[in-house]
């Protein structure tokens, strides 16, 4: 199926990163969800086996690779059942491209290749607790002094932020607006750089969460990416390939609900047949399929124009919030088919209804997608 | 050193299986095909003795056109090339005719140490590494779980009922290979990319010279019976089920 899209090396990532996850992440996965974090070794595994690093330069230790790459690894990494763990280890995707679009040469040489090997990690802070799709209206203020910026202000929700290496922060040099936005790589260990607080969440257990403090923070002015106030367009080019892979994340969740629904139904009697025996339960599979068919369709044919360098700002939105609904109505319906046993931990469904509330709010919300869309309508 | 691995596709171990109705062999249609996953262990072995000593690793199957991608993953596992000897003529054929392949391309690669499978998951015969070694005239050591190797000898450990024995072999030998050897390595992103372009060399059988006319048949395969339904004995007094129970295993299993 979908052999327009996927070819044999997309076939052998998919069963690499299969038997990655049955070695290194099924057998602690519940520990670490309880645990709320995942160990640093698996940053180094992974970043062993090439994952990290897909879609990168060669010369900054990275594996190039096509859009279908990583909608492969996407679809399989979430097979692990914990949208969060996926998240956390993939958090580079985001924290990086600024750093290749806007960096010197040798911003990129420090930076990308320990990322990119899973020795360091590398997170995007732009969020704050006063907003976050409102980036041109961020608070974050940095002043320079000689060869140094002093910062202050605070970040929020930063995905892995409790021991990021290297924070790829936006912050205020200019006046209001976007033109006013520069973006530092805030290094651990500059004095006045805290993490003030882990966050607990509903979902994404194993993700570690943060809200990070900048305190007269120091900040060499060598860490400046690209051009002061100019660093709008570092935050923006995330942006499509984000929204895509939440979209991407979102029917591949759907997916493993549905077929977990699909086992559950088959193995489970009440009065005296299995539940696929009963037309209400196999109808309600078969919408569910169709969900998840119609979000992968929709998401591989922009996954294909993103590939291709068409922009297409309107319809990646359209497809995260299509994916996200689905989702939602899959996870709800995989629960309702668990009955009891959908609202208890053993069950992955639990985990799944949970971890994919966020797909509508992280990456832009569901309302600034509906925005965006709206925008580029004309209306 | 110069190291051989032999890898067999074979139905994945979760694929379900059906017979076709003329009992010919299996239906093929929606199976996933893997690696034999005693194959590779013995992948594993070359490419750790290859990290170890030096030298490459060259992957030889015998099997259809799909065969390739089973050859493709241990390349993307760090094999440096590979041969397929991809014929007809040999689709299902037997363990010798196999072996025989296997050979005429072997004795070409001139090498020091051959790995097999100790058998092959799917038609289990279990043969065609001793056939190799035989047709080659060199040492086997079989269903080995641990190898070292020091001063042009191998050193194996083969387990065996209660005990286990250390067999010491000369080079060139063929190794098959058994659970616990090691834990195969998962293909990292780099190796499946640099795999596309590593060589393989495609080869018939008129190009190996060798006779295809398989010397066993598979007659006819059939699928196992149905388990017959099992059995539940009513009552509400424990005790008189229980010796209903007894009686039952005595009397109609007849295993006790």
């Amino acid at each position: 199926m979908y052999n327009e899209y996927f070819s044999e090396s997309h076939t052998m990532l998919r069963d690499s990163i299969r038997r990655f996850i049955a070695r290194e992440i099924t057998p602690h996965l519940d520990k670490w969800e309880e645990e709320g974090i995942i160990p640093l070794e698996l940053y180094k595994k992974a970043g062993d086996a090439g994952f990290i690093g897909l879609g990168y330069p060669e010369e900054y230790g990275g594996t190039p690779g096509d859009i279908f790459h990583q909608v492969a690894y996407m679809e399989e990494i979430m097979r692990c059942g914990a949208v969060g763990l996926a998240s956390s280890l993939g958090v580079s995707a985001i924290a990086v491209p600024p750093i290749l679009v806007l960096g010197t040469e040798e911003q990129k040489k420090k930076y990308v290749p320990p990322v990119l090997a899973g020795d360091k990690i590398a997170v995007l802070g732009v969020t704050e607790p006063s907003g976050g799709s409102d980036v041109a209206n961020l608070l974050t203020r940095a002043v320079r002094k000689g060869d140094r910026y002093i910062v202050n202000g605070s970040k929020t929700f930063i995905t892995s932020g409790t021991r990021a290496d290297y924070v790829t922060t936006a912050v205020r040099t200019g006046g209001p607006g976007h033109k006013g936005i520069s973006i530092l790589i805030i290094e651990k260990g500059t004095p006045g750089f805290t993490v003030s607080k882990k966050l607990e969440k509903m979902g994404w257990w194993s993700s570690d969460t943060a809200e990070l403090s900048f305190q007269d923070c120091e900040v060499p002015a060598e860490n400046l990416l690209g051009e002061e106030n100019k660093g709008f367009a570092g935050i923006m080019v995330n942006f499509q390939k984000e929204r895509l892979y939440l979209a991407v994340e979102a029917h591949a969740v759907a997916e493993l609900a549905l077929e977990e629904s699909i086992k559950y139904a088959r193995e489970r009697v009440a009065f005296g047949k299995p539940l696929t025996g009963f037309q209400v339960t196999r109808h309600k599979l078969a919408e569910m399929a169709t969900l998840v068919e119609a979000s992968k369709q929709l998401n591989y044919s922009i996954a294909a124009k993103i590939g291709n360098g068409q922009p297409c700002f309107k319809e990646v939105c359209m497809a995260k919030n299509f994916a996200t609904k689905a989702c939602d109505r899959v996870v709800y319906d995989a629960v309702q088919i668990h009955g009891g046993y959908g609202y208890c931990r053993e069950y992955v469904v639990e985990r799944l209804y949970r971890d994919s509330r966020l797909f509508a709010i992280g990456g832009g919300t569901y309302e600034i997608m509906n925005e965006v869309i709206s925008k580029q309508m004309g209306l | 050193m110069n190291i051989v691995a032999c890898v067999k596709q074979v139905p994945d171990t979760e694929a379900l299986i059906k017979v076709k109705p003329d009992g010919s062999g299996i239906d093929e249609g929606g199976i996933k095909w893997v690696m034999n996953p005693y194959d590779e262990y013995g992948v594993e072995e070359a490419l750790r003795l290859k990290e170890a000593k030096g030298g490459e690793v060259t992957i030889v199957s015998v099997g259809p056109a799909r065969a390739m991608e089973t050859i493709r993953t241990a390349l993307a596992m760090g094999a440096e090339k590979g041969v397929h000897v991809s014929d007809p003529l040999l689709d299902n054929t037997d363990a010798y005719t196999t072996a025989a392949a296997l050979a005429a391309v072997i004795k070409g690669l001139n090498p020091d140490i051959i790995f097999c499978g100790q058998r092959a998951i799917d038609d289990d015969s279990g043969q065609v590494g001793s056939i190799l070694a035989a047709i080659l005239g060199i040492p086997q050591v079989t269903i080995v779980t641990k190898l070292e190797m020091a001063d042009g000898k191998i050193k194996a450990i083969k387990p065996i009922e209660g005990a286990q024995l250390v067999i010491e072999s000369t080079l060139p030998c063929v190794i098959t290979t058994q659970k616990g050897l090691n834990e195969p390595r998962y293909a990292s992103l780099p190796g499946i990319m640099k795999a596309k372009k590593k060589p393989v060399d495609v080869k018939n059988a008129a190009a190996l010279g060798i006779a295809t006319e398989p010397k066993a048949k598979v007659a006819k395969m059939t699928p196992p019976p149905d388990r017959a339904p099992g059995k539940i004995i009513a009552g509400d007094d424990p005790a008189a089920k229980a010796a209903e129970l007894v009686r039952l295993l005595r009397e109609e299993a007849k295993v006790i």
